[in-house]
């Protein structure tokens, strides 16, 4: 049977097939969808993870009693997760381990830009590249044969064009595993990654290289197209597709494998052709090593820009003198850009206008409320990484001494604390730091599309589970000082953070009322239904409109107020958006936005 | 059928739908007998951003990203969005545009203005290509505006006569639930009248 699948469905569907029994995750743009869609085949134990470090290590467990298992996170997800790692590329596994790592080249949605296959050469481990969703289901397959059969963890790279791209997949039946699982204590060697061991699994490792490059030349992914002599191009993945679609008549070598190379068939595609380009995304990967093997390439990261992501055009170009680009019709420049923003009455907007109004300088995080570093709100001002918030604002405290009381705090989600953020808030009450940090839980993993985490009460299946309290657990870290505060209370909020920054000791405070817009099991409402402006009162100071809200926009009308002032216009909120939280209306110094009526 | 690709870009404000309608082509098209292919970034476009979808189909596509200054077709679910997207087109390209202005950020605090008349700064380089479709309205007049996205590809459904109105009706029965089945078939049927 034909469907027409997304790419992360398609791994989902290929680990169904491959007879997957454990999966765990932390959701993560572009990986989000794959442990979505597994769950929900029952034949499968699927879980989010509180991090990609702990998903491995629970996938790797699973596989080490035969089953087969897959973990899925994104890019910087594995940086997370690198500890165990590389250390499973010394021990192998048992059951066949997969673990997927999904690329954002151009940053769509990350807080950086990396080259997965960087990981796979670090590791020695074999890395497979899909280019669409029917391989993406074939690759995933293959990739926990691949790993029973060397007994190594496999990469799988996604990336955005391939993870977020459909096209039509071929379904097929599941199979499931034949032998029996089991842990042998005599296994411990291999195991017990203790020096003596470590040396015994280092040799393994090598040679275990050495078997994967001879497979690799037979890999069925590997494919070699001879078109036209005179130009072969060695890439893979979505660089396959966008160069053939440009290219249709170039010889072609596309390697599903990316790690290791298969050195023959590279030799063979030498011989075979006259010149050698390589296309690649990101890093000149393919073109260093293949550069090494002591081969002369025509072309690659020359005229291949080495960062964001390619594209039908960017490749033509760089490979075509003939390419004209299109004439402008309209200057794209000109038009207003539309960049996300924080949902209509979201908490965090309210708790950030706070922040604002208190002139702290906010360690930010890894969320939705990263958009608050955006205009005109522009009330965060770091951003690294998941729960790195909090030992910066931690260090930033220690370095500035007594001059940085009152002026620093840590802002971070609930799912990012228990993503990171647990060590620095204990690592700040042992040693003595003064950091504040926000617990902004609005009860999901709100950017990645609402996913579910420990502190929810629920488990990805939906089914109930225990929840994580924030208060008891911060408080058995060591922290004395732990204030809950209600975000839409402004003046409240304030008073809060005001006294927990200017205190020379470590605190922690709660949002508490504040789960995300979008929730569907805990459905927000607010007092009125929605707000509307006195136009008559309104002086037009814009006030309002410092919030950021899509629902209050500014209407350039000039005129005068009922009590006489002059005015250069006024505001207007949209009533289908706005959901009533009121936070303009406490914002406004003239009285002028007021609750709506229910059916007005 | 010929090597020829044909590349449709849909493109919206997120929350308008216009992943279903990509959706729903993909479903009608593969049924159609035809490769697809199509690739869209989701992510913070949940939060108000623009979102776009590059749909192609073909004997054989191997590309998800339709070449820049390629596109056949352009769907569009809000004016802005629309023309972001002009430099995009073939000069052959055939427009559809939802009459709907969903203001951005910078518009909204008085810092930019919304480009004047969207629909003539199309018809100046694709003359009669251009058509504008009163979706929200006609979907308001259904009782859910929601149903804008499907009223925008009934009318889009014009284009390609070869493809029977029970194959649309189908790849909607089968990617909306049950309860929605009623609205979107005459959604899209008004939708159709409406071009």
């Amino acid at each position: 049977m034909k469907k027409v699948l997304q790419g992360n469905e398609a791994i989902a569907r290929g680990a169904w097939e491959a007879g997957v029994t454990v999966a765990a995750a932390y959701p993560g743009t572009p990986s989000s969808e794959i442990l979505q869609e597994l769950s929900k085949y029952k034949e499968v134990i699927t879980q989010w993870a509180p991090n990609e470090k702990v998903a491995v290590e629970v996938a790797s467990g699973a596989a080490f009693t035969g089953a087969r298992a897959m973990a899925c996170m994104k890019h910087v997800g594995l940086n997370v997760a690198s500890d165990p790692f590389m250390t499973l590329a010394y021990t192998g596994i048992k059951g066949g381990f997969v673990i997927v790592v999904a690329d954002d080249p151009n940053v769509h949605s990350s807080q950086n830009e990396q080259d997965s296959r960087n990981w796979a050469r670090f590791a020695k481990v074999p890395m497979l590249e899909p280019g669409d969703a029917a391989e993406c289901k074939e690759f995933t397959k293959v990739a926990f044969d691949i790993s029973e059969q060397f007994d190594t963890p496999v990469l799988l790279k996604g990336e955005t064009r391939v993870s977020h791209s459909d096209s039509i997949v071929e379904l097929e039946e599941r199979k499931e595993l034949k032998g029996p699982l089991g842990l042998d204590r005599k296994d411990a060697p291999k195991y017990v990654m203790v020096p003596g061991n470590v040396r015994v699994r280092r040799k393994v490792i090598e040679e275990r290289m050495r078997n994967l490059e001879a497979y690799a030349d037979t890999f069925s992914g590997n494919v070699m197209e001879i078109n036209d002599p005179d130009v072969g191009v060695i890439t893979a993945g979505a660089a396959y597709m966008y160069t053939k679609d440009v290219f249709p008549n170039y010889s072609y070598l596309k390697l599903g494998m990316v790690w290791p190379l298969p050195k023959t068939l590279i030799a063979d595609f030498f011989k075979k052709v006259k010149k050698v380009i390589v296309v690649e995304e990101l890093d000149p990967f393919l073109e260093t090593e293949i550069r090494a093997l002591g081969y002369k390439i025509f072309h690659g990261k020359d005229v291949i820009p080495n960062m964001y992501e390619l594209s039908p055009e960017i490749v033509e170009k760089a490979l075509s003198k003939k390419y004209r680009a299109p004439a402008l019709r309209v200057a794209p420049e000109d038009l207003p850009k539309r960049p996300p923003n924080m949902c209509p009455g979201c908490s965090h907007r309210a708790l950030f206008h706070s922040l604002k109004s208190l002139g702290a300088f906010v360690f930010g995080d890894i969320g939705c409320y990263t958009l608050a570093a955006a205009p005109p709100l522009q009330a965060l001002h770091t951003c690294v990484c998941m729960g790195g918030s909090v030992g910066q604002a931690y260090g930033a405290g220690k370095a500035l001494g007594k001059e940085g009381l009152g002026k620093i705090c840590a802002v971070l989600g609930d799912s990012t604390f228990l993503h990171g953020g647990i060590a620095p808030v204990m690592d700040t009450v042992y040693n003595k730091g003064y950091a504040t940090s926000i617990i902004l839980d609005n009860r999901t993993t709100g950017m990645t599309g609402l996913q579910e985490h420990a502190g929810t009460g629920y488990t990805l299946g939906g089914e109930p589970a225990n929840m994580v309290d924030y208060e008891k657990l911060v408080k058995a870290l060591g922290v004395k000082r732990v204030r809950k505060v209600d975000p839409y209370n402004v003046k409240a909020t304030m008073e809060t953070i005001k006294e927990e920054m200017e205190t020379d000791e470590a605190s922690v405070i709660i949002t508490k009322n504040g789960p995300c817009m979008l929730h569907r099991r805990e459905k927000r409402k607010f007092r009125y239904p929605y707000y509307t402006i006195d136009t008559e009162a309104c002086r037009g100071c814009k006030v309002c409109l410092d919030l950021g809200c899509p629902a209050i926009s500014w209407v350039g009308l000039s005129g005068t107020t009922k009590d006489g002032k002059k005015r250069k216009g006024t505001v207007s909120i949209n009533k289908t958006q706005c959901p009533g939280c009121g936070l303009c209306a406490q914002v406004c110094k003239f009285t002028s936005i007021l609750p709506g009526k229910a059916g007005a | 059928m010929d090597d020829k690709v044909t590349n449709i870009l849909l493109s919206g404000v997120g929350g308008q739908g216009a992943i279903l309608a990509s959706n729903i082509l993909a479903h009608v098209f593969v049924e159609a007998g035809y490769d697809v292919k199509k690739s869209e970034v989701h992510g913070m476009a949940q939060r108000g951003g623009d979102v776009t979808t590059h749909f192609r189909y073909g004997k054989k596509v191997y590309s998800p990203l339709i070449k820049y200054g390629e596109v056949d077709f352009l769907l569009a679910f809000e004016l802005l969005e629309a023309l972001r997207y002009i430099n995009h087109c073939k000069t052959s390209a055939r427009i559809v545009i939802n009459d709907q202005k969903i203001l951005p950020p910078a518009v909204n605090l008085g810092q930019a203005t919304y480009p004047g008349d969207i629909p003539e700064t199309f018809r100046k380089f694709f003359k009669e290509n251009v058509y504008v479709v009163k979706g929200q309205e006609i979907a308001l007049s259904l009782g859910n505006a929601q149903a804008a996205n499907v009223v925008l590809v009934g009318a889009f459904s014009n284009f390609f006569p070869e493809i029977k109105d029970a194959m649309w009706v189908s790849a909607l029965k089968d990617l909306l639930p049950k309860k929605l089945h009623e609205l979107n078939i005459k959604a899209f049927g008004e939708g159709k009248k409406g071009l």
